[in-house]
């Protein structure tokens, strides 16, 4: 330890205040408490730097390869020709599991922060918030052995009642089809975009509440009238913060949907049919452990389109909360 | 006072009327309608939950058995019954528990970054990046952890530290963002009456703020490890799957219960495998749930400022 | 000819504790009635249980009558929707939804009843119901524009306009000019003059001023002591009140003497 030799001379009162400011006893641990507090954050910044880096990285031989080097693997399809179709999948599941959660999610928010009654509302939002504690691959189980065999059915009498449409077309058991997929994806995202909507949907000012009431509005009329309106933003980003849950989503695609066979270019709008879509998380899952060389640089190509897509997503519904919350700043 | 013709006037003199009026009517039943909608929103919400949760303790149930628990899959082949979860137990436990003690220190410190230093561009910087993290498929990071020792070692290297880094940038942005929020509950009179004692403002963090939320932060972390505990993908792709324990990090695939589930149940879907997987399921949702439950634990035991 | 109201003996209830006690007294007809006192004497919370607004908080209850023309509000068989349609109300701090513009603002009450309203008669009833708010001149030009980008005293008249555009019998007033500057409230003020040509107006106001030119009749609430619950001491025209109260505690809460 250095001693303390300061060319001042001691105040009368002992210590002297000066030299406290030489080597105060914290400067050390302060600079070292600092230092180590930026350099974590530094260091995330870096991580996530460092997996664009890596991925971009692993990435790059498949993307300037020519299609042939890689031909083995993707059974004679360029990259685009390979990754189209997984991108055109993930979206098609994410969507069709927005489409089924985002409704239920905001019916179940307004339950909770509008029609409960307060001593229920707490247990009701714990019981939503289980959902997101159970890990995807036992969503996966449940999926393939509950929901399979009992949604088949319904799947098949509304293909040969809608069939005419060509979505709902061409149903084939079992109902190992990108909707049976879907509809555990809206499951799984479900807590997400209830918990974000019951948030915002409380915190609809009294005073707007009041002033419907005032009017003569039943409950649903002042739902409609002063809370939805009120959280609408919240209740748009909390679903794209689902929708790039869903994007990403692994295990319980790759467990329930039977997908269409390696080297098919499939663009297939039929919900209800079989093999005939696959999304780039399960796709990577299923192929890696087959593939070496440049197919692993495919696959790692084809996460990087994943990660782009859930990065925008996500990006897109931090703005839109950041923008909301400047919104209600001003008011 | 201009003279308005249409202008709207109260009806005419007739007693009140407060019956529900026809239009009324309609309009309750819309009301009533709406209200069985939502409430049907949240039963439906429940149908998932219940039949996952009995599918789950029935047919994991059957498979809880000491045996099940205590050994590993060492030769056990085709349709024999035998064989456990033991290496997957404690593979878990090793990949995760390496996971936290990379994550917690760095998300920790970060936290304290954001709400005790950072004011600045970066700290502006690190907010938004943090959220951006959280959105990261875990398949993504897994890749991210295979791209890197792809680089590092080699294409074919496989282990447990894999896991574990993959693991980590899923559960960081989460330690971060929860911490974060316990350390904004200590007020700041606390830390004003540190430093008016002249307390450096390292050891204000330390013997208050920190002292203050340790609770909340524990509580965080073990929520955090709940969370990535059941993280399936990325240790698919890292860690892979074997038939008994590999106590080394560094080198070789180590069994995990999640990984053990998904593979037993893609080999052999409807045989012993998904027994198996059930099985796992059930252990893997009972760890979770005592992580919750400890969780809960602390912090309404220690919590201070609940009181 | 607009409504009266008789509450007799009205007792406010939140949970167990009593905020209000023993309320008895007559609104008249197409006037301004004022009720004044010092805060939390229970003069909102009384004028919210003219609509049924005080129920909307979990615990809140009341015993006694209040009649409006023969009727109960508190009868059974009462709607308490259709009570707050035929008794409007407007509230301390102006309240248009922002999320609407003027005119949606204007017709939300009309549109939860009648739907499908012809937009000629929808017009019709924007325009009067703003001339009726004296605020028709101000915002005939941007009807489609959000009412939140008004002034606070215009956001109040077009809360008011919203008000008697369902054609209430009477409206209910809670302090509408505390969150205004004096030129916004001298306008309010004016439009409270003529609307009690058509409306049976209650106006709950702290402002003792306001009382004095807005209305006819005044009622003073007080409370004994904090935790007592709030009482009407008395009720007389607005001249006598203001120039000869008969009770002591009136003569100090006018003459200032309470702070």
């Amino acid at each position: 330890m250095s001693t303390d030799v300061t060319p001042e001379a001691p105040g009368a009162e002992g210590r002297p205040l000066a030299s406290r400011r030489g080597t105060t006893p914290g400067r050390f641990g302060n600079r070292l408490f600092a230092g180590l507090s930026t350099a974590s954050g530094i260091l995330i910044l870096v991580t996530l730097a460092a997996v664009a880096i890596f991925l971009v990285r692993e990435a790059l031989p498949a993307i300037t390869a020519s299609p042939a080097a890689y031909a083995d693997f993707t059974r004679d399809l360029n990259l685009g020709q390979y990754i189209g179709p997984l991108v055109f999948g993930t979206v098609l599941a994410a969507l069709i599991a927005l489409v089924i959660a985002v409704p239920l999610s905001i019916g179940i928010a307004l339950f909770i922060a509008h029609y409960a009654p307060k001593r229920l509302s707490g247990p009701v939002a714990y019981v939503v918030d289980l959902l997101a504690a159970i890990p995807s691959v036992v969503y996966g189980l449940w999926g393939f052995f509950w929901l399979v065999p009992k949604i088949g059915p319904i799947m098949d009498w509304i293909s040969q009642k809608l069939g005419f449409i060509p979505i709902f077309a061409d149903y084939a058991p079992p109902a190992k089809n990108v909707t049976s997929a879907a509809i555990v994806l809206a499951v799984m995202i479900l807590p997400i975009i209830t918990a974000v909507s019951r948030e915002v949907f409380l915190q609809t000012p009294r005073l707007h509440i009041e002033a419907s009431l005032a009017l003569g509005a039943t409950r649903w009329e002042v739902a409609r009238q002063a809370i939805l309106p009120f959280g609408r933003s919240g209740v748009i980003s909390a679903s794209m913060l689902g929708l790039g849950r869903a994007l990403g989503e692994t295990m319980a695609v790759l467990m329930i949907l039977a997908p269409f066979a390696r080297g098919t270019e499939v663009y297939s709008i039929k919900i209800l049919a079989s093999a005939e879509h696959q999304t780039i998380a399960a796709n990577i899952a299923q192929q890696i452990r087959e593939a070496h060389g440049m197919g692993v640089s495919v696959l790692i190509a084809s996460g990087l389109a994943l990660f782009a897509i859930t990065l925008v997503v996500n990006m897109a519904a931090r703005w839109i909360v950041a923008r909301r919350a400047a919104f209600s700043g001003a008011n | 006072m201009t003279a308005v013709t249409d202008r709207p006037v109260p009806a005419p003199d007739v007693a009140p009327n407060f019956t529900t009026s026809p239009s009324g009517r309609r309009r309750k039943r819309t009301n009533a309608i709406m209200a069985t909608l939502v409430t049907l929103a949240f039963l439906i919400a429940l149908v998932p939950l219940i039949s996952l949760l009995t599918e789950v303790v029935i047919r994991g149930g059957s498979m809880l058995t000491w045996q099940f628990i205590s050994t590993d899959m060492t030769g056990v082949f085709g349709d024999s019954p035998d064989g456990g979860v033991r290496h997957a137990i404690l593979g878990t436990l090793q990949i995760t528990g390496l996971a936290t003690l990379i994550s917690a220190p760095i998300g920790l410190f970060a936290a304290v970054y954001l709400v005790e230093y950072g004011h600045g561009r970066l700290a502006k910087t690190l907010t938004f990046f943090v959220d951006v993290m959280t959105g990261i498929p875990s398949i993504v990071a897994g890749l991210f952890a295979v791209a890197l020792f792809a680089i590092l070692i080699g294409p074919a290297y496989r282990s447990g530290v894999m896991g574990a880094i993959a693991l980590s940038v899923l559960m960081i942005p989460v330690v971060v963002r929860s911490c974060e929020e316990m350390l904004k509950l200590v007020p700041n009179e606390l830390r004003e009456a540190s430093y008016a004692l002249g307390v450096p403002k390292y050891l204000t963090i330390i013997k208050v703020v920190l002292r203050t939320s340790l609770a909340g932060i524990v509580t965080s972390i073990v929520l955090a490890i709940a969370r990535v505990i059941g993280e399936t993908a990325p240790l698919l792709l890292t860690v892979g799957i074997v038939t008994s324990m590999n106590t080394s990090m560094l080198d070789g695939r180590v069994a995990t219960l999640p990984v053990f589930a998904y593979s037993q149940y893609s080999q052999d879907a409807l045989g012993v495998g998904a027994d198996r997987a059930w099985g796992a399921a059930l252990v893997l949702i009972l760890i979770i749930m005592i992580l919750n439950l400890v969780a809960r634990f602390i912090s309404s035991r220690f919590s201070i400022a609940e009181k | 000819m607009s409504k009266r109201i008789d509450v007799s003996d009205l007792d406010i209830y939140y949970g167990d504790f009593k905020a209000v006690q023993g309320v008895t007294m007559a609104i008249e007809p197409r006037s301004v009635t004022a009720l004044i006192g010092p805060s939390g004497c229970g003069k909102s919370t009384f004028l919210r249980t003219l609509n049924r607004m005080h129920e909307v908080i979990p615990g809140a209850r009341v015993e006694g009558k209040a009649v409006m023309d023969g009727v109960d509000i508190y009868g059974s068989g009462v709607d308490p929707v259709e009570v707050r349609r035929q008794i409007g109300m407007v509230f301390q701090r102006p309240n248009p939804f922002p999320t609407m513009s003027i005119r949606e603002n204007v017709l939300a009450g009309v549109k939860l009843n009648n739907r499908r309203m012809p937009k000629a008669a929808a017009d019709e009833l924007v325009e009067g119901s703003l001339r009726h708010a004296n605020l028709w001149n101000e915002v005939k030009d941007r009807l489609d524009k959000p009412g939140s980008g008004l002034s606070g005293g215009q956001q109040q008249r077009l809360c008011i306009a919203r008000a008697i555009a369902v054609s209430p019998q009477v409206l209910l007033m809670d302090e509408p000019c505390s969150a205004l500057d004096p030129i916004s409230t001298l306008a309010i003020e004016d439009l409270i003059h003529e609307l009690k040509e058509d409306y049976t107006i209650v106006i709950v106001t702290h402002n003792m001023q306001q009382a004095s030119r807005v209305s006819d009749r005044t009622g003073f609430f007080n409370l004994e002591a904090t935790g007592q619950p709030g009482q009407l001491v008395e009720m007389d025209d607005t001249t006598t009140m203001f120039s000869a109260p008969s009770k002591k505690a009136t003569e100090d809460y006018i003459s200032g003497r309470f702070g």
